[in-house]
């Protein structure tokens, strides 16, 4: 892995050099820093799409780089390095765990721009930017708790990171709505991106009785376990459905091409500055797939959901929330939990048997 | 299907690429090569073999192209190892890292598109007994294929005279050599087999597992295959139950956390390479029995002419 690294940064590195002639002065470039395989049909891809559609939009005035297969970690500050000495100007790091070494190298050279998908931490030349997907999750509960015959939902998690968290309490928050025994059993994968375990788990799953299948992992395997058994899914980050027709209820789509376009024209307008986003359904940073294998009144309740959201009249996590102890949480953001309790959240609901692992 | 069944059924699908990656290595280890591009091997046999049975509609003609892709790749190991006697451990890692880009590059055109599974067998009356039927006579052919590899590899390391060689030349290649065999040829068929078996490994990934090519598919089990072969020290009936064990282990951790039993799963994950530590431990302190690796492993061979 590390070896692919040096040889794509000194790839890069050459680029850098020979692009440096007149020829290409006056293109701003903008560099990429990928996680998984650009084909890896969930997170990655969805982000090189954006990638695409930036180029498509903007071509004549920008040039972008990019690089997969970073792993998170100190390894990735050297792949930002690379992509800063190779003449990029704005620099889009699209993991979570690309955080600290984004950070870095933002105070290394404070005359780049950073745009760091999903972390908290800024700097006056780097943003951050994320999307509310909780809120697609608590629509999906809803639906799934609708779905359900057998009331237990089965959920693959990946790491036990707070977002990841969030989008399990979103989800049997939306799902006790509409049944307040429903149950979910969670499986930690460990991985992302792991094809041949996310199936594994889709199966022990369903094996266990659980008649749904949720993800926050990145493949479309869970998907096609559940089509292949005649059972129900919900996809992860990009479109599913080809994967399991008759299985996919809705899916999670990231959209990043608008948020990426905007911040691209703001850098050539000189208009660039260090900000925040965090947006939701009502700024389109997510959307949801069509509503599919579901009755009329289902997809009805989902419609009113998801336009309840965007309209800013539901908050997935009003107040009051009860943890698993059975204590409210403190309510800091008014009528629901605030932005920082949810980007930190490292508890369970009530009615969730579990335990966050390592806990 | 009961929740038994279904375990075990899971445990025999997830075991056996293991198995057959691990047969493959445990052959051309035991012929003194260490080919630590097993993870390569796999994934560009996942990616020839997605595209034979994509383009093809054949499972057959899908687990052929990645036999021949992981025949290839090991081909380009042997010219490195044993045709220049390039060191083998950094050839190894070498052939990993051209293999992942190199499927990455054959899987471009097919990312994205699905096939047919490999069929379940069924033999009427056979398949439907219960519990045992499914699981003796009712699953992919693969399953059943790996186990009559490790038979087939057993019986020749150790009843065959050929097999006698192969195991000398791994053990001491100079007194081979000197016997008259033709150490580096014996190699190079060792080396070509294990590709064979890591491509067919990898290709019964997206022809049987998860029908379809994702790059990167493999996932480390080449590595697990690698570590399976020190657990099994060397030996085929051994490397059989290493490979459902792993593969036991795997299935059972997501069972136990469905289920909600409090084991960390971070623990768990890690628990097939901390059994090859505790078995690489155990093979060192016993004085007598268990075999140790075959002393000639990833010493350079150059035939005195």
């Amino acid at each position: 892995m590390k070896r692919t690294l040096f040889a794509a940064a000194a790839a890069v590195l050459l680029a850098g050099c020979i692009n440096s002639g007149a020829w290409a002065a006056d293109k701003l470039k903008v560099g990429f820093i990928y996680l998984g395989p650009v084909g890896d049909l969930g997170w990655t891809y969805q982000h090189e799409q954006a990638r695409q559609a930036l180029v498509k939009e903007l071509g004549d005035k920008i040039e972008t780089t990019f690089l997969e297969n970073v792993p998170e970690g100190p390894d990735a500050e050297r792949a930002i390095e690379q992509l800063v000495r190779a003449g990029n100007k704005l620099i889009f790091t699209t993991s979570f765990g690309y955080m600290d070494p984004t950070l870095k190298v933002a105070k290394k050279y404070p005359n780049v721009h950073f745009e760091h998908c999903s972390g908290y931490k800024r700097d006056k030349n780097m943003s951050t930017y994320s999307a509310r997907w909780y809120q697609g999750r608590y629509i999906q509960g809803q639906i799934a708790a609708k779905m359900s015959k057998a009331g237990v939902l089965g959920y693959i998690g990946s790491f036990p990171i707070p977002e990841v968290v969030s989008g399990i309490n979103a989800t049997m928050l939306g799902a006790q709505t509409i049944n307040p025994n429903i149950k979910v059993k969670i499986i930690w994968v460990n991985s992302w991106f792991d094809p041949g375990k996310e199936a594994d788990a889709a199966k022990a799953l369903l094996d266990q009785g659980a008649d749904i299948i949720m993800q926050h992992t990145d493949s479309p395997a869970a998907m096609q376990v559940s089509g292949e058994r005649g059972k129900l899914a919900f996809g992860q980050d990009s479109e599913m459905i080809k994967f399991g027709p008759k299985a996919q209820l809705t899916s999670i789509l990231d959209t990043w091409a608008p948020y990426y376009i905007e911040r691209v024209k703001a850098e050539l307008a000189g208009t660039w500055k260090s900000e925040d986003t965090w947006g939701g359904l009502e700024s389109k940073m997510f959307e949801m797939a069509p509503y599919t294998n579901m009755p009329d009144d289902v997809k009805k309740m989902a419609e009113d959901t998801q336009a309840a959201i965007t309209a800013g009249k539901l908050h997935p996590f009003k107040c009051p929330v009860v943890a698993q102890d059975g204590k409210d949480v403190e309510c800091k953001g008014g009528d629901h939990l605030e932005d920082t309790q949810i980007l930190g959240m490292n508890f369970y609901i009530k009615g969730i048997d579990d335990k966050i692992p390592g806990k | 299907m009961g929740l038994i069944e279904a375990i075990i059924l899971s445990v025999l699908a997830a075991s056996t690429p293991l198995l057959l990656a691990a047969t493959g290595e445990l052959v051309t280890e035991r012929s003194g090569v260490l080919n630590l591009g097993v993870e390569g091997m796999m994934i560009v046999g996942a990616a020839c073999g997605f595209g034979g049975a994509w383009l093809s509609g054949s499972i057959i003609v899908g687990a052929l192209c990645g036999m021949v892709a992981g025949i290839l790749m090991s081909l380009i190991f042997a010219l490195m190892a044993l045709g220049l006697a390039v060191n083998q451990v950094a050839t190894g890692l070498a052939l990993t890292i051209l293999g992942i880009g190199l499927s990455g590059l054959i899987g471009a055109g097919f990312v994205g598109e699905r096939i047919t599974p490999a069929p379940h067998l069924h033999i009427p009356g056979l398949s439907d007994i219960p519990l045992a039927g499914r699981i003796l006579f009712g699953e992919d052919g693969f399953i059943y294929l790996s186990i009559a590899l490790v038979v087939g590899v057993w019986w020749f390391l150790y009843r065959t005279r050929a097999g006698l060689i192969l195991r000398a030349c791994g053990d001491n290649h100079i007194s081979a050599h000197a016997l008259g065999y033709p150490v580096l040829r014996i190699r190079l068929y060792a080396v070509m087999f294990g590709g064979a078996c890591a491509g067919l490994a990898g290709a019964y990934l997206p022809l049987a597992y998860t029908p379809f090519f994702i790059p990167g598919m493999t996932a480390g089990r080449g590595w697990i295959a690698l570590a399976l072969t020190v657990f099994a020290s060397w030996r085929p009936a051994r490397l059989v139950v290493g490979a459902y064990l792993f593969g036991a282990v795997t299935i059972l951790q997501l069972h136990a956390q469905g289920a909600g039993i409090g084991i960390p799963s971070q623990f768990m994950s890690s628990l097939p390479y901390l059994a090859t530590i505790i078995v690489l431990v155990l093979l060192s302190r016993a004085r007598t029995g268990g075999s140790t690796a075959p002393a000639a492993l990833g010493t350079v061979f150059v035939p005195d002419r």
